[in-house]
């Protein structure tokens, strides 16, 4: 503090900031044009007619398209649904890699982790080889006499869903896994000499434990799955359209900008909606856990 | 941490088949292209009745599948050329300023990883019509740039901070100017972190697809566009035999960096 005191040396110290500011402005530009710029023009192109005028059409004419709600509605179903099997397939998942030696444990997160390096196009083709009317596993089915005719395992939901819980699942898994190896192994060990059977113990110590985990984990899964466009595309076969596709379809098919931004506005209010939601819940959790902890 | 637990044995059986079953999902999509890829047949039959190199050949024969190739690599490198120096100067900015400043500039960096990729790839194909670059090797590059920024920071900012100041501080004492101290000092000292920066950014770059689905057109159509095109269309083997060099090239990759940054 004496040092700043001398106005030279505040001046010098102020010129170094502005200078520590100025590397960033590359990025920051790049961003702007290439991030944040698109973003405006698509709530400008939300307003405009394809003739250049001001109008709210764009608006009327996709709010009251039945298909935006279906869009809408389908968007919510693959997310809930990949989230739902994401916590449970990630958690025990977790859990097993949280209790097994250090060095098994890296062996097996390098294998979950193979899944996130491949392209996703890779692994949307090899979905489709697996889960094809004559693919790998509808072969495996009725050859042992489990089903008698082919599952319609894709050019559908079940396929999208499988595609997105595939693309998921690690990203889901790696801030779970994080918050588990965390935990104190002395309190699983208190909770177990106290009596607690392992249920116990996983539901009392272990899960709340953790929940942060699942909740970050749980974000990233809702903020992923909102937008995912390939997966529905391919595994989809055109019959899984959330608004993703939609907008896709409205912008190469029908040369509709102004209808494609408004889905992609309503892809943003989604997006915010579930933000805040998320944020609500967390300090709504965050103020229980100091309710209780006082009680 | 379960060793409290010696005698849940059914348990602990439980939690490792279904750990062997989900290890078996998450692997099973990549695996099962590779002998495919090697299949003599036109079909996607499995086990491959014969093998052979055909879909390979028929790869690498291909004019418009070597032009896609070309477009990646090309796109894949000058990301990571430019998207590194500029991930490197924002994130020196990051760690001397630390603070409030610090925050928002990486909140503004983070932005295009957490915006869906089809809202990016719209806007930006809105932007590049109006500039008439829809199509242009420079729409899909600038687009490819923004994801890789984050990505770069991720791996530099964690390297800059266990950085020891003082040495640039000895080299500012002694007089060199500030790009002198980021040139002379800095960068030889993160090398293998700049290297590392430098992969992922090319991998961010290569396995772009929504992007480059809705700005690449022609001759600047991407290997992941012209994947996806002929998935939606028809599957043939040949997706298995670019699926399977890729996978390796990716594996190959991803182990040189955690390689370098462990020893």
């Amino acid at each position: 503090m004496t040092v700043l005191a001398d106005p030279a040396l505040a001046a010098d110290a102020r010129r170094e900031r502005q200078f520590f500011l100025s590397l960033s402005l590359p990025a920051l530009f790049i961003v702007g044009l290439a991030a944040i710029l698109p973003i405006v023009w698509i709530i400008r192109q939300s307003f405009l007619t394809t003739g250049g005028e001001y109008t709210v059409g764009n608006y009327e004419k996709v709010l009251s398209s039945g298909l935006t709600w279906s869009a809408l509605a389908t968007t919510l179903e693959l997310s809930l649904g990949t989230l739902a099997i994401c916590i449970l397939l990630g958690t025990p998942l977790a859990l097993a890699l949280a209790s097994a030696r250090p060095r098994v444990a890296n062996l097996l997160m390098a294998f979950v982790m193979l899944p996130l390096w491949t392209s996703i196009l890779v692994r949307t083709y090899g979905w489709l080889v697996l889960l094809r009317r004559d693919g790998l596993i509808n072969a495996a089915l009725t050859g042992s006499g489990l089903t008698a005719e082919p599952l319609p395992l894709v050019y559908n939901f079940t396929g999208t869903l499988i595609g997105m819980v595939h693309y998921m699942l690690p990203l889901f898994l790696l801030p779970v896994y994080a918050a588990m190896r965390d935990i104190d192994a002395n309190l699983v060990r208190a909770s177990a000499s106290m009596g607690a059977t392992l249920g116990q113990t996983i539901r009392t110590v272990i899960l709340p434990l953790s929940s942060g985990g699942i909740f970050s984990g749980s974000i990233i899964v809702f903020i992923y799955t909102i937008g995912f466009f390939i997966t529905p595309a391919v595994l989809g076969g055109g019959k899984v359209n959330p608004l993703s596709t939609r907008i896709e379809r409205t912008l190469s098919t029908f040369q509709d900008w102004g209808s494609a931004s408004v889905l992609g506005i309503l892809l943003l209010v989604l997006m915010a909606l579930v933000g805040v939601m998320f944020l609500a819940a967390r300090r709504l959790i965050a103020g229980r856990r100091v309710g209780t902890a006082y009680a | 941490m379960l060793e409290a637990y010696p005698d849940g044995r059914l348990a602990r059986i439980l939690l490792w088949s279904l750990c062997a079953l989900v290890m078996a999902f998450l692997m099973l999509p990549t695996l099962v292209v590779v002998p495919l890829s090697f299949s003599a047949s036109n079909l996607l039959e499995f086990p491959p009745r014969a093998y052979s190199l055909r879909w390979y050949e028929t790869f690498f024969a291909s004019a418009t599948w070597m032009a896609a190739l070309r477009t990646s690599l090309i796109l894949g490198t000058l990301t990571a050329m430019i998207a590194v120096p500029l991930g490197l100067l924002a994130s020196i900015s990051m760690n001397r300023l630390g603070g409030r400043a610090a925050v928002t500039i990486q909140g503004v960096l983070l932005t295009p990883s957490i915006v869906p990729g089809i809202l990016l790839a719209i806007g930006l194909f809105f932007v590049l019509a109006a500039q008439h670059l829809v199509g242009t090797l420079f729409g899909v590059l600038v687009g490819h740039v923004v994801l890789a920024i984050p990505v770069a920071c991720i791996v530099l900012l964690p390297a800059l901070a266990r950085f020891d100041w003082n040495q640039v501080q000895a080299a500012r004492s002694l007089g060199a100017n500030w790009p002198r101290a980021i040139g002379g000092i800095i960068v030889p000292q993160l090398q293998i972190s700049l290297l590392s920066a430098t992969l992922m950014a090319f991998l961010t770059s290569l396995d772009e697809s929504v992007i480059s689905i809705f700005v690449a057109s022609g001759q600047n159509s991407t290997l992941p566009k012209l994947m996806f095109l002929s998935l939606r269309d028809q599957i043939d083997p040949t997706i298995a035999a670019i699926s399977t060099l890729w996978t390796v090239i990716v594996v190959v990759v991803v182990l040189v960096v955690t390689l370098r940054q462990k020893s």
